[in-house]
């Protein structure tokens, strides 16, 4: 944006919450599932009884491990639990245990692509372990809130990233790659709808060419990427608005209205609490060991970078293609389906990336919930293939299977659109353009190639698009001798 | 008429196995015992007639089919800081009068398991904060030994039921004296094991790094008994220590010969806030005693001693600040009527609910790990910690065990401080390092000054409760002050 880049950098800090997907909940054997009767899924520990006592989920603390080793951080021999104090009625013990001074994961960095193809590293400060606070109701309690601790306990990773990014894109290029790493190594879900997976953005402004960074906003509570770029955009043109007007940025938590489309002030700083964090004496020092290290490091997957150049060393895909493809687990997996089916890994990836796409962009829905599986997806590319359909014909029939009109096959069958290989009837359509267009011919003959990009036109025109386009070319071409 | 209340746990054990008594018999004497006689002291909150009851027929079926373990039928008084399912579970606070526990105390299914019936659960300074009993919500408990003077504190309501033999023993907790100096004011017996020997899970937290429980009892031996039951590693206590558990009633005849005590010269200092006379001559007798039976006095130096009363007084009310912020009103406990909106509910619950000793320390603590404090007072506070516990451990090197008094002073008169905070928190002067270093240590009776029981206090090193409880125990063998009755408490 415009108003952005002419007179002022913006200057983007994410902080990441992923819900670790442990069966329990990080100190108590509570179920962690989603979408159960509220306060059902809630031990004595969860509810904070008196007397009771956390106890660390192990699987907790091996999933912040392979965080850290997959993105190159340094995990610590020590780190520390420690109480952050604060009322809320969804806070049973009044203190949520997180992590402060002494994280279990440190700095790191993950890279990411910018749209001018280049990349670019965001230095990641830290990742720590804590514990989700459950949910205030308040609907369908006239004059009252509702409390459901199902999801008290529930582990999270806050992820923190250093001040390196420089625009909304960036921030939502940073958010995927976290996003696509966090399910490569099976740590977490990545459902955002169920809020596994959500962001506060600090932003600020500053005249370009400053060193310091000018005062920052923290947006709270943001589920969706689509939200992200906006609430950035959105607060960066307030933020602009305001200096320029002659106003100054306060440091404060704002909210962003995605109805609205705006950010509001939720509390200023002064307002801020105090959280009071000390170290949480109920629990002891987590000791990763390196042989520890080791065996987590040996656990991990193929992630998406070495994934990325695989494809375009082994498969031959452009760096782009490989680059889309990999940037989600979920959309590599459909691809390496698709391609296990149809052999033929490039026009996999131009299909998937192009017209595959284009569909769940515009529909806003993610490659696992594609109206078309792999299976099918690989059943219509196999028919390009194979000639019975052109691809230009391919993308009506992938619309008609999107609407649910069913199999690659039964559409080609159904609508007609088998593509004409048999030469007799493509030939009666050529000699038909060629009687009609007696001059034009002329003109091909005489050395004019342009005119015949107009024939084989005409003919496809003639045939609703089924003609074989080569075989088309070659007739045409035998006619002018 | 039955003297069940002269026996001790070991011969009552003893009684129930060989069918001499039955438990329904034993429990329903100490229940009509403190039917009779507790409206004088005020040891209990909560008295579990029927379920006792029940659990003593189900002891006596166990001892019928034989193998019962060896407490099996005893039965005992639980402090009201442990968690019991199905009964109230208040911790002396009106914040918890309406609290019934869902689930047990680990320490609770522990001697359960180990066959002890409960009487009841009894009274204490309100969330183990006190010295003296005064801040239970249900009143003070009276010393039996003078119904005017306080029993101390906090485990005060066992120690006094213990005392009157209201019940032959009883769980305590100590978390900077809260067992020993009880025990001491009230003549009895009673031992805070290491840091981690006991789970704390189910046990109401007040300051979690320093909480320990133990049994009070009348003696060394019917201690040891008792902890063999309550002591082990608990997978629910990330604090408990994974470590095997002795048979602590195995060694308690192993002689004292060569055994070097430690005196240190901090304790005996007659500076202000030190020893009574009257308490140093019963304690000087002791140790010759002790002397006497072949052990050695060496004087030794805890240098970092005096450090003691300010680092508690820093990391015991941080702890709690952020342990009692559960108490909030919203899903147990006290609520305010008609709270008009959230910070209202929350502070009038609190406010409400919470006695004076309570939010004083909730307010030192808060404000000991507030923003530009933390430094200067929690962290600096756990610095000091280490210099205690290094003390200690370099004492260790030198000595077996360490003897002190184990308060400046018998017990104080019911009034006489509890306007006086800085004067209360002293009266633990001698019993906060140990808590702050997470050592065990005892207080065994050794005579009386001006008629009240004095306590001596014996400490040891990590994991060492066995060689404590021998050491008290032969000390006991030739002494009778741990089986005297207070005068109106005989019968």
């Amino acid at each position: 944006m415009s108003f952005a880049t002419e007179n002022w950098e913006v200057v983007i800090g994410l902080e990441i919450h992923a819900q670790l997907a442990t069966k329990s909940k990080i100190f108590s054997g509570a179920s962690t599932a989603y979408g159960a009767e509220p306060n059902t899924q809630t031990s004595v520990v969860d509810i904070a009884l008196p007397g009771v006592l956390p106890v660390l989920n192990k699987e907790a603390v091996h999933m912040a491990v392979k965080f850290g080793m997959a993105i190159g951080a340094e995990v610590a021999d020590r780190s520390v639990f420690a109480r952050k104090n604060y009322f809320y009625p969804d806070l049973p013990k009044g203190y949520q245990i997180s992590q402060f001074d002494l994280p279990i994961v440190g700095r790191g960095s993950v890279d990411i692509e910018l749209e001018n193809g280049e990349t670019k590293t965001i230095g990641v400060t830290r990742a720590h372990l804590e514990e989700d606070a459950g949910k205030s109701l308040h609907e369908d309690f006239a004059g009252m809130t509702g409390i459901d601790l199902n999801r008290a306990g529930t582990p999270l990773l806050e992820i923190v990233s250093e001040p390196d990014m420089r625009s909304a894109k960036e921030a939502v290029a940073y958010m995927r790659k976290i996003h696509s790493l966090v399910q490569y190594i099976g740590i977490c879900d990545g459902n955002m709808q169920e809020g596994s997976f959500r962001c506060d953005a600090n932003v600020s402004v500053r005249p370009r060419g400053q060193k310091e960074f000018g005062t920052r906003a923290e947006l709270k509570n943001i589920n969706s990427f689509r939200f992200v770029e906006r609430a950035i955009n959105i607060e960066v043109e307030r933020q602009i608005d305001l200096i320029e007007d002659g106003g100054t940025v306060v440091q404060e938590t704002r909210l962003y209205d995605s109805v609205k489309n705006e950010t509001r002030s939720m509390r200023s700083k002064e307002e801020a609490n105090d959280y009071r964090y000390f170290p949480d004496p109920d629990l002891l020092p987590v000791i990763i060991t390196e042989e520890y290290r080791q065996q987590v490091r040996g656990e991990l997957p193929e992630l998406p970078d070495q994934k990325k150049k695989r494809y375009m060393d082994e498969l031959g895909l452009s760096a782009y293609d490989a680059g889309v493809i990999t940037s989600s687990l979920a959309l590599s997996s459909y691809f390496e389906k698709v391609v296990q089916k149809t052999g033929d890994a490039k026009l996999s990836a131009n299909w998937i990336t192009g017209e595959l796409s284009a569909r769940l962009n515009r529909e806003e829905i993610e490659i696992d919930k594609s109206n078309v599986d792999a299976e099918a997806f690989s059943l219509l590319l196999a028919r390009i293939k194979d000639n019975t359909i052109s691809g230009k014909i391919a993308k009506d029939v992938l619309d008609a299977m999107w609407n649910g009109d069913g199999s690659a096959d039964e559409v080609i069958e159904s609508k007609g659109l088998k593509q004409i290989t048999d030469t007799s009837a493509i030939e009666a359509y050529v000699d038909e353009v060629i009687a009609k267009n007696p001059a034009q011919f002329e003109e091909l003959k005489s050395g004019k190639d342009k005119m015949m990009g107009f024939f084989v036109g005409q003919v496809m025109k003639m045939s609703q698009g089924k003609a074989n386009p080569a075989q088309v070319n070659e007739l045409i071409r035998s006619k002018m001798k | 008429m039955s003297n069940y209340h002269t026996k001790s746990v070991t011969e009552l054990s003893a009684m129930l196995q060989t069918g001499e008594v039955s438990s329904v018999e034993l429990t329903r004497f100490f229940l009509d015992r403190i039917k009779n006689c507790d409206e004088k002291l005020n040891s209990f909150i909560t008295v579990c007639e029927g379920l006792a009851l029940a659990q003593a027929k189900e002891s006596d079926e166990r001892l019928k089919a034989g193998n019962a373990p060896a407490l099996t039928g005893v039965p005992i008084a639980h402090k009201d800081i442990f968690c019991t399912r199905g009964v109230k579970t208040s911790c002396a606070s009106k914040m918890l009068d309406n609290f019934i526990s869902p689930y047990d105390a680990t320490v609770v299914t522990n001697m359960r398991a180990a066959g002890v019936v409960m009487l009841g659960k009894t009274n204490m300074d309100e969330f183990a904060m006190g010295s003296s009993n005064e801040t239970s919500y249900y009143g003070t408990v009276k010393n039996p030994w003078n119904l005017k003077a306080v029993p101390g504190g906090s485990s005060g309501g066992s120690a006094a039921a213990v005392s009157a033999r209201l019940a032959p023993a009883a769980t305590g907790t100590d978390t900077g004296g809260s067992i020993r100096q009880p025990a001491a004011f009230c003549g009895i017996t009673g031992i805070k094991p290491t840091y981690g020997r006991v789970s704390r899970f189910g046990m109401i937290a007040f300051a979690s790094s320093l909480d320990q429980a133990g049994p009070m009892g009348q003696s060394a031996s019917d201690c040891a008994l008792l902890l063999n039951a309550m002591a082990g590693f608990d997978e629910k206590d990330s604090t408990s220590i994974e470590k095997e558990v002795p048979d602590y009633s195995a060694d308690l005849n192993k002689p004292l010969d060569g055994l070097r005590i430690g005196l240190p010269k901090e304790y005996f200092a007659h500076a202000e806030g030190g020893m009574n006379p009257e308490v140093e001559a019963v304690i000087n007798a002791a140790l010759e005693q002790y002397k006497a039976m072949g052990a050695e006095l060496v004087e030794i130096e805890l240098p970092n001693s005096g450090l003691s009363v300010p680092v508690y007084y820093v990391v015991a009310p941080a702890e709690c600040s952020a342990n009692l912020s559960r108490f909030d009103g919203v899903r147990y406990g006290y609520r305010c009527e008609d709270p008009k909106d959230l910070n209202d509910l929350y502070t009038r619950s609190r406010g409400e609910g919470f006695g004076a000793e309570v939010k004083r320390r909730i307010m030192v603590g808060a404000y000991a790990l507030s923003s530009g404090y933390y430094d200067a007072y929690y962290l600096k506070a756990q610095q000091l910690r280490h210099l205690i516990s290094d003390d200690f451990k370099k004492a260790y090197e030198q000595v077996d065990v360490i003897m002190a008094p184990a308060t400046p002073e018998t017990a104080f008169n019911i009034g006489e401080k509890s306007d006086d905070p800085i004067s209360m928190y002293l009266s633990d002067i001698f019993t906060i390092a140990v808590n702050l270093a997470g050592i065990p240590a005892m207080s065994i009776p050794v005579g009386f000054a001006k008629g009240m029981p004095v306590g001596m206090q014996i400490m040891g090193n990590y994991f060492e409760e066995a060689r404590l409880l021998n050491v008290a125990h032969q000390y006991q063998q030739v002494t009778d002050w741990h089986s005297r009755l207070p005068e109106e408490f005989k019968s």
